[in-house]
């Protein structure tokens, strides 16, 4: 029997079967994705809107295209369009949405919690594309998942987490998913940018590259968020490139290959060099093409929930 | 009513060289040809009736594939949770005589997604449907079998066809419903 999905609200309260469950769905939309037609008409009778009150490109578009390849009527909203400018508040926005009957709500917030939040008092599906610095549950399935279509497994990989630590959800996202999936995890970078007591969680903690990349099989590059940043974790970005930016140099040092991955967007020269970004042991644009297939994966488990039966 | 078999394995067996004969009779070489097991169960059926056609006619080489319909149902959203499973088909079934394997036709609604699943994979010169045992009288849709095992007269509450795939001891059951 499979496991029953209600919202995705977060990875931490995701159990290993319900992402096993997602990613062998993900497997036949993928394959489907490959075929001449890549359309089904699984929800052809269910409406999403998608609502984004922070900037997106990639996550955006890939949950558009996975909707519309389930063959779902989707409604786009964005903030800095809409009412919120004038004041309504996030749950008389999404009541007024609702209320034009749509079944799921896909939201991306600033706001950590905004879509538990949500999920609390409003009577419809919640996936979080992202909440502020908490998780961006979808990331870190299809990070997983092209892990796992890389190695053949992501039990017992080791994984790095490089760079802005403290204000990056997928950080957070990719512990929880890595460690339920029996992955060994690090993060590393400057002391200011590594969350305190994030050791608590159960990750290796370092801030030298070199050590770190050679401890491990994944290395997941992350951007600096210089937009959630209020004040200065490092001298410059120079500095930090030099400290914690990948290049192929670094790479060429290692006695093994790893695999690099990147959740984007990528600042080319700062975290990461080109030469890398565009290398052979790069799956960067793999995460981008698996994005549409877990997210299909996601959407169609979920709607498969009767509403009406969980409120009872 | 009783449980009763309604195929033995002997009677399995005679279906499916049945089944090679017959295809080999209205389609030749099946050089323009393209079997496809649907699953779950359809799989079981077409995977022995590859293996005979082989047996029996070794120099045809005919395509095989598998296929999954579950995102082409009807009944999404309708209750029970649709699981996938993996549909195999590495050709193109543009221009193709496809031969559609399922065991039990019912109401014809499994085969309308499963048309609907394979036209993802190309546009079929024609799509011909075979299984191993009809249940006339209980189509809810407009569809027939080409090539049938048997063909059976049930009610469509109450009782339910069981094929039960072992090497040694293939047996379709006609039994009633539990509770």
């Amino acid at each position: 029997m499979p496991a029953t999905l209600i919202h995705l609200l977060g990875i931490k309260g995701l159990s290993e079967e319900s992402i096993q469950q997602i990613f062998e769905t993900a497997d036949n939309f993928k394959q489907l994705l490959n075929s001449p037609v890549k359309k089904t008409p699984s929800l052809r009778d269910f409406t999403v809107a998608n609502l984004f009150f922070e900037n997106s490109t990639r996550t955006r578009v890939s949950f558009e295209l996975a909707e519309k390849r389930l063959g779902a009527d989707i409604v786009n909203f964005s903030s800095s369009t809409s009412s919120v400018k004038k004041g309504e508040t996030l749950i008389d926005t999404v009541n007024n949405i609702l209320s034009m009957k749509v079944d799921m709500l896909v939201m991306r917030h600033p706001a950590p919690g905004a879509c538990m939040f949500l999920a609390r008092h409003v009577n419809a599906q919640i996936v979080n594309a992202g909440d502020g610095t908490h998780e961006h549950p979808t990331q870190a399935l299809l990070d997983a998942y092209s892990i796992r279509e890389k190695l053949g497994s992501v039990y017992g990989k080791k994984v790095v987490i490089v760079g802005d630590i403290l204000h990056s959800r997928v950080a957070l996202s990719n512990i929880f998913c890595l460690q339920k999936l029996g992955a060994d995890v690090m993060v590393c970078g400057p002391k200011t940018l590594i969350p305190r007591h994030i050791a608590e969680l159960g990750v290796k903690v370092e801030h030298n590259l070199q050590n770190a990349l050679q401890w491990c099989d994944v290395a997941n590059m992350l951007r600096i968020q210089l937009e959630r940043q209020d004040i200065k974790y490092f001298p410059s970005l120079r500095e930090y490139s030099m400290q914690f930016g990948l290049t192929q140099n670094i790479l060429n040092k290692l006695d093994k290959e790893i695999v690099i991955m990147h959740p984007g967007p990528i600042n080319r020269g700062v975290e990461i060099s080109s030469e890398v970004a565009d290398g052979n042991n790069s799956i960067i644009l793999q995460q981008v093409e698996n994005g549409v297939s877990v997210r299909m994966a996601v959407l169609y488990l979920l709607a498969q929930h009767q509403l009406e039966q969980s409120k009872s | 009513m009783e449980a009763r078999i309604l195929i033995n394995h002997r009677q399995t067996e005679l279906i499916i060289r049945r089944f090679v004969l017959q295809l080999t009779e209205q389609h030749g070489d099946l050089e323009n040809c393209a079997i496809i097991g649907l699953q779950p169960r359809g799989v079981e059926l077409s995977r022995i009736l590859i293996q005979k056609l082989n047996e029996l006619k070794p120099g045809h080489k005919v395509r095989y594939g598998e296929l999954d319909n579950t995102f082409f149902r009807d009944d999404i959203r309708r209750g029970e949770i649709h699981m996938p499973r993996p549909s195999k088909i590495d050709f193109s079934t543009e221009n193709l005589n496809i031969i559609l394997v399922d065991d039990v036709l019912f109401t014809g609604r499994s085969i309308r997604a499963g048309i609907d699943a394979l036209i993802n994979f190309g546009r079929p010169a024609r799509v011909e449907l075979m299984v191993l045992v009809d249940r006339r009288y209980n189509r809810e849709l407009p569809i027939a079998a080409d090539y049938s095992g048997v063909v059976v007269d049930s009610r469509s509450t109450g009782e339910y066809v069981k094929v039960e795939w072992n090497p040694n001891q293939n047996q379709t059951w006609l039994l009633p419903n539990k509770g």
